[in-house]
C-alpha cells in the first residue's frame, strides 16, 4: 500500500512539470511576449533592448530550464500588469474556486447517490423512468446556460438570490447548483446502472438466500459494492467539475482561479496563466491522487495482500 | 405424511422476457423426507436451478411467476408467501450452498461479516455470542484457525475454504432443509470429494434434510438416498438410488448411466446421448425426450407420456406400459 | 473431427451473409425500434439539413443589423425568436448558427478520430518503448481538465473557426487513443489472431487485415458520443470570449453577447442555448443507442 502510495505521488509531480512544459512551449511558440510590455510602435533597438533586459533574447531552451527552474521553486515572476508575484495571486484565489468546488461536489453527491440508489431498486416504474429522462436531458446542458438560466429566474425575476460576486453564502448558492447539476445528472445515471450491475450478482442472492431484508441488502451490501465504481467515475470526473467550475466563475464573477485564468488569457498576462495551469494541474492530479487511494480503501482486493 | 418436509407438487414456472414467454418447469412433482439426501439430476437447462430457486423463493421478482402448483414446506405452502414472512425462513429453516464460491461470497466484506448475517436475521444473539456460534461452525466444517479468517476477505480463501465458509452460512441458521446447487462443479476433483464427506457428516450430525442439485451421478451414488431426474423442465424418473443404478426405467437415464465412465472397463468409445435438450420454446407435443431417444417410435412424438409407478419407482416414458420386456 | 471444419465455415457464412444483405435495412429496423435512438437520428439529421441549407432559408438576414428594431420580444414584427441587442433576427442567427455547431463537431471527431487511433493503433499493435512513451503523453494530456485545456491552447493560439478545431482535436484526441489502443490489447488476444500468427500471416498483414476492421466499431461509438462533448465546449470557449469570432452567428457567441441584458430580454439567452441544448441531447441519444446497439457489453457503462 506504502509503495503504491509513493509511486501513485510520483506521477503526480511527474504530470505537473509536464503540464508546465506544454504551456510554457504553446505560449512562446505563440508569440514573442516582449512585445506584450511595449507599445505596437516601439523602434527596434528598444525591442532588443526589452528582450536582453528580460532574458528572451536566450536559446528556447535555455529559457525553458530557467524558468523550470524557477517555477519549482514556485517563482512564475511577475504579472505583466501588477507586478505582483504571480503564484502569490493565483494563491490567493484558491480558496473561493475550493468552496465552490467542494460545496457542488457535496451537493451532487448527497442527490445522486440516493437517487441513483432508488432508481435501480424501483427499476422500470416510473418514478425510474422519468429520473432516467431527467438524467439524460440533464448531461445535454451546458453549465454557463443554466448559470445564466438561473440568474434569468432567481436574480431577474423573483429578486431573491444575486446575480454575481462573491463572499456571502448566499452568493455560492446559484453557482453551486450551476455546477452541481451536470454532477448530479451523470453520477445519478452511473449509479443507478452500477447499482444495477451489482444487484444481479451471485453474492447478492446469497445475502438473500440467508435472510437479509431488502432494505439492509441494498443500503450495507450492494451499495459498499457500488461505491467502487463510483468512486472512479466520480475522481474521472474531477476535471470535468474543475473545468466548469472556471465557466462558472466567469458566469456569476466569483473570484477564484478560473476567472483569473480567464482574465488571464484575455490580457495575455503570460506569468499568471502559468501559475494557474501549475496549479489547476496540481490539484486536479492530487485530487487523482487522493481517489486512487479511497479506492485501494474502499476495495480489500487492492488494500489487503 | 409428517415425515415430509418438503413437498413439491405440479408446479409450473414462467419466465418472461420482453413481450415471449417461456415455460421452464412444466408441472414437477417431488417430496423430501425428514433426514433424507435427494438427488436433482439432469443436464444444464434442465430447470434444477430454477426448481430450488423457487423453493428459497429467490427467482428474478418481475420476470418470472408461478402459475400454478404448491410448494409446501413443513406445512406451510411457499407460493403465495409474502417476502417478509419468506425472509424468516431464509437462512433459517431453509438454506442454499451456491455453485461458484468463487463468487457467491462478497469480496468487500469480511467472512465474519457475511456469517454473521443469518444469525442477525433470526436469532436473538449478543455480538460475543455470534462469533462464538460462528467459530464453532468454521471449525466444524474443518476450517483451521477460524479465529482470524473471521477477519479475512473472500479473496483471501481458496476455493475449497470458500465453499466451506458457503457450507457454514447455510449450517449456521441450523436449518430443515439445506439445498446444494451443484456445491463441488466449480472445486478440483480431490477438493470435490473433501466436501462431498463434510456434507455428508455434517447432514448426519445436524439431522436435517438435503436436496443435493447436480448433473454428477457419481455424485449421486455417493450421497443420495433417492433420486429425481429431470428433463427439460420436467422429471422423467424418480426411484431409490440403488434401484435407479440397477434397474433405469426411462431411456434418458439409462443414457445418463451409459455415459458414466466405468473404472473396470475401458471402452472404446463413451457413450453420449445424441443432440441437445431442446430449449423450452422448442417443447410441443409428444414426449420431450422423443427426438434424442434411441427408442422412440411414431407414439413418442404424438402423445405425452403417462406416469408409470412400480412401488416406489416412478417413471415417465410409453415403453414401460406397453412391451417393457423388449428394452430391458 | 472430419466432420467439423464444413460445419464451422457453414455457420462463419451464416453469420456473415445476413449482414451483408442488409446493412441499412437493419439499421433502420433497429433504429425504429428504440424511440430515444430515432428521436437523436431525427434531430442530427435535422441539423445537418439545417447546417447545409441554412442560409437560403432564413427568415430574415442573420448579418443584418437594424438598431430601431433591436431587442424585439419574440413573435413580433415577424421575428420568430425577437431580436437581438443589434437588432439582428434571433431565429436566422440560430439557424445559420448550426453551422458552425455541425462543422466543428464532425471536424474535430475526425480529425481528433484519425490521430487518436492511429497512435492507439501504434502503441496497441507494436508495444515497447512507443507504448510507454506514447502512453506517458495520452496521461499527461488526461491529466489535464479537458475544457481548460482546450481553452488555454485556443486562447493562445487564437480564436477562428480553424484554431478552434485544432485546440479541441489536441485536447480530444487522446481519449480515441486510449480506447483504440486498449481495443488493440484486446484483440491481439482472440483466437483467431493467435491463430494467424500460428500460420504464418505477416504483422502487416494481420494489422491491415484482421486488426483494423475490428476498429470501426469502437471508433464510430467513441466518435459519436463524442461530438456532444465538442459541441458543448465550442459553445463554452465561444461564450467565454474566444473561440468562433463575431459576428459569425455561433450559438456560444450569441449567448456571450446576450447575457449582458439578461435582466431585461430573456429571449436572447433562452433560444441560443436550447439549441445548444437540443442538439447535444440529440447527440447524446444517438450515440447511446449506437453503443446499446453494436456493442452490448458496454452498455450502462
Amino acid at each position: 500500500m506504502l509503495d503504491f502510495i509513493i509511486k501513485r505521488f510520483f506521477q503526480v509531480i511527474v504530470v505537473v512539470l509536464l503540464a508546465l512544459t506544454v504551456v510554457f512551449f504553446l505560449i512562446r511558440i505563440s508569440g514573442d511576449p516582449t512585445t506584450l510590455f511595449l507599445p505596437p510602435d516601439a523602434p527596434k533597438d528598444q525591442i532588443e533592448e526589452y528582450k536582453e533586459l528580460l532574458g528572451y533574447n536566450r536559446p528556447l531552451i535555455v529559457q525553458y530550464g530557467d524558468f523550470m527552474f524557477h517555477a519549482v521553486q514556485g517563482d512564475f515572476g511577475e504579472s505583466l500588469r501588477s507586478q505582483e508575484d504571480a503564484l502569490g495571486i493565483v494563491l490567493s484565489r484558491i480558496p473561493a474556486t475550493f468552496q465552490l468546488a467542494i460545496s457542488a461536489l457535496l451537493i451532487a453527491l448527497i442527490i445522486a447517490i440516493p437517487l441513483g440508489v432508488l432508481s435501480a431498486y424501483k427499476r422500470n416504474t416510473v418514478f425510474d423512468k422519468v429520473g432516467v429522462a431527467l438524467t439524460i436531458v440533464g448531461q445535454a446542458i451546458p453549465s454557463f446556460w443554466l448559470g445564466l438560466i438561473l440568474i434569468y429566474f432567481f436574480a431577474a425575476q423573483l429578486k431573491i438570490l444575486p446575480s454575481g460576486g462573491g463572499g456571502t453564502a448566499i452568493h455560492l448558492i446559484l453557482p453551486t447548483l450551476t455546477l452541481a447539476a451536470y454532477s448530479v445528472a451523470r453520477f445519478t445515471r452511473f449509479t443507478r446502472s452500477a447499482m444495477l450491475d451489482v444487484l444481479r450478482k451471485d453474492y447478492i442472492r446469497t445475502s438473500k438466500a440467508s435472510g437479509v431484508p431488502t432494505f439492509r441488502l441494498i443500503m450495507r451490501y450492494a451499495l459498499r459494492n457500488s461505491l467502487i465504481p463510483i468512486i472512479t467515475l466520480v475522481a474521472l470526473d474531477l476535471g470535468v467539475l474543475l473545468g466548469g467550475a472556471v465557466i462558472t466563475e466567469v458566469v456569476f464573477s466569483w473570484p477564484g482561479v478560473g476567472r483569473l485564468l480567464m482574465q488571464s488569457l484575455m490580457n495575455r498576462d503570460f506569468p499568471i496563466v502559468l501559475a494557474g495551469v501549475f496549479i489547476i494541474a496540481l490539484i486536479y492530479a492530487l485530487v487523482n491522487f487522493i481517489a486512487d487511494v479511497l479506492y485501494a480503501y474502499v476495495n480489500p482486493q487492492i488494500r489487503v495482500k | 405424511m409428517s415425515d415430509t418436509i418438503l413437498k413439491v407438487k405440479d408446479l409450473k414456472i414462467q419466465f418472461k422476457t420482453g413481450k415471449k414467454t417461456v415455460q421452464p418447469i412444466r408441472g414437477v412433482d417431488f417430496s423430501i423426507k425428514k433426514g433424507e439426501t435427494l438427488g436433482v439430476v439432469g443436464e444444464s437447462g434442465s430447470g434444477k436451478s430454477v426448481t430450488s430457486l423457487a423453493v428459497m423463493g429467490l427467482l428474478p421478482e418481475k420476470t418470472s411467476e408461478i402459475i400454478s402448483g404448491e410448494i409446501v414446506f413443513d406445512g406451510k405452502d411457499l407460493t403465495n408467501l409474502k417476502e417478509k414472512h419468506f425472509r424468516k425462513l431464509r437462512g433459517n429453516d431453509i438454506s442454499m450452498i451456491f455453485q461458484e464460491p468463487m463468487t457467491s461470497l462478497n469480496p468487500v466484506f469480511t467472512i465474519g461479516e457475511q456469517l454473521s448475517e443469518p444469525l442477525k436475521q433470526h436469532k436473538k444473539m449478543s455480538k460475543k455470542e455470534i462469533e462464538t456460534a460462528i467459530i464453532a461452525v468454521l471449525t466444524q466444517v474443518g476450517i483451521p484457525r477460524a479465529e482470524q479468517i473471521i477477519h479475512e476477505y473472500p479473496h483471501q480463501l481458496s476455493g475449497g475454504m470458500r465453499q466451506r465458509v458457503m457450507i457454514s452460512l447455510a449450517l449456521l441458521g441450523q436449518p430443515k432443509l439445506m439445498i446444494a446447487d451443484e456445491p463441488t462443479t466449480a472445486l478440483d476433483v480431490t477438493i470435490q470429494a473433501q466436501i462431498l464427506k463434510l456434507m455428508k457428516d455434517i447432514k448426519k450430525q445436524h439431522d436435517m434434510s438435503l436436496l443435493l442439485i447436480t448433473h454428477d451421478l457419481g455424485v449421486v451414488a455417493e450421497m443420495c438416498d433417492r433420486v429425481v431426474v429431470m428433463y427439460a423442465g420436467e422429471i422423467v424418473e424418480v426411484a431409490e438410488v440403488k434401484e435407479l443404478f440397477d434397474n433405469p426405467l426411462h431411456p434418458y437415464t439409462r443414457g445418463l448411466i451409459e455415459s458414466l465412465p466405468s473404472k473396470n472397463t475401458r471402452k472404446n468409445r463413451l457413450y453420449s446421448i445424441k443432440g441437445q435438450v431442446p430449449k423450452p420454446n422448442e417443447i410441443t407435443k409428444g414426449c420431450i425426450f422423443a427426438n434424442r431417444c434411441p427408442f422412440a417410435f411414431s407414439k413418442c412424438f404424438e402423445e405425452t407420456p403417462p406416469v408409470q409407478h412400480t412401488g416406489n419407482h416412478m417413471s415417465k416414458c410409453w415403453l414401460q406400459d406397453s412391451n417393457k420386456d423388449e428394452v430391458s | 473431427m472430419s466432420s467439423s471444419l464444413p460445419q464451422n465455415e457453414q455457420a462463419l457464412e451464416n453469420r456473415v451473409k445476413p449482414k451483408r444483405k442488409s446493412a441499412i435495412a437493419t439499421f433502420f429496423s433497429n433504429l425504429s425500434r428504440s424511440w430515444t435512438g430515432l428521436i437523436g437520428f431525427i434531430i442530427i439529421m435535422t441539423l445537418i439539413v439545417i447546417s447545409l441549407i441554412g442560409q437560403w432559408i432564413t427568415p430574415f438576414d442573420p448579418y443584418f443589423a437594424e438598431f430601431s428594431k433591436k431587442l424585439l420580444p419574440p413573435m413580433t414584427e415577424g421575428h420568430l425568436l425577437g431580436t437581438d441587442q443589434l437588432g439582428r433576427d434571433i431565429f436566422s442567427r440560430i439557424i445559420l448558427g448550426a453551422r458552425v455547431s455541425v462543422i466543428i463537431g464532425l471536424a474535430t471527431a475526425l480529425i481528433a478520430g484519425l490521430i487518436g487511433t492511429i497512435i492507439g493503433i501504434i502503441a496497441g499493435f507494436f508495444r515497447g518503448w512507443i507504448d510507454i512513451i506514447l502512453m506517458r503523453i495520452v496521461d499527461v494530456t488526461l491529466s489535464f481538465p479537458f475544457i481548460l485545456l482546450v481553452l488555454v491552447i485556443n486562447a493562445i493560439i487564437g480564436a477562428g473557426l480553424r484554431n478552434i478545431i485544432i485546440s479541441l482535436a489536441v485536447g480530444g484526441w487522446v481519449i480515441f487513443a486510449r480506447v483504440i489502443r486498449s481495443e488493440v490489447l484486446a484483440l491481439r488476444e482472440k483466437e483467431f489472431i493467435t491463430a494467424c500468427i500460428a500460420t504464418g500471416v505477416s504483422r502487416f498483414e494481420i494489422l491491415i487485415k484482421h486488426i483494423v476492421p475490428n476498429l470501426f466499431t469502437p471508433i464510430i461509438i467513441l466518435a459519436s458520443l463524442q461530438i456532444g462533448t465538442y459541441i458543448i465546449a465550442e459553445a463554452s470557449i465561444s461564450f467565454l470570449g474566444f473561440g468562433v469570432a463575431p459576428p459569425t452567428p455561433a450559438w456560444g457567441n450569441m449567448l456571450n453577447e446576450g447575457k449582458d441584458y439578461i435582466f431585461s430580454s430573456w429571449w436572447l439567452i433562452t433560444f441560443p442555448g436550447l439549441a445548444i441544448v437540443i442538439t447535444a441531447l440529440g447527440v447524446n441519444l444517438f450515440g447511446d443507442w449506437l453503443r446499446d446497439t453494436l456493442d452490448p457489453e458496454l452498455k450502462g457503462e
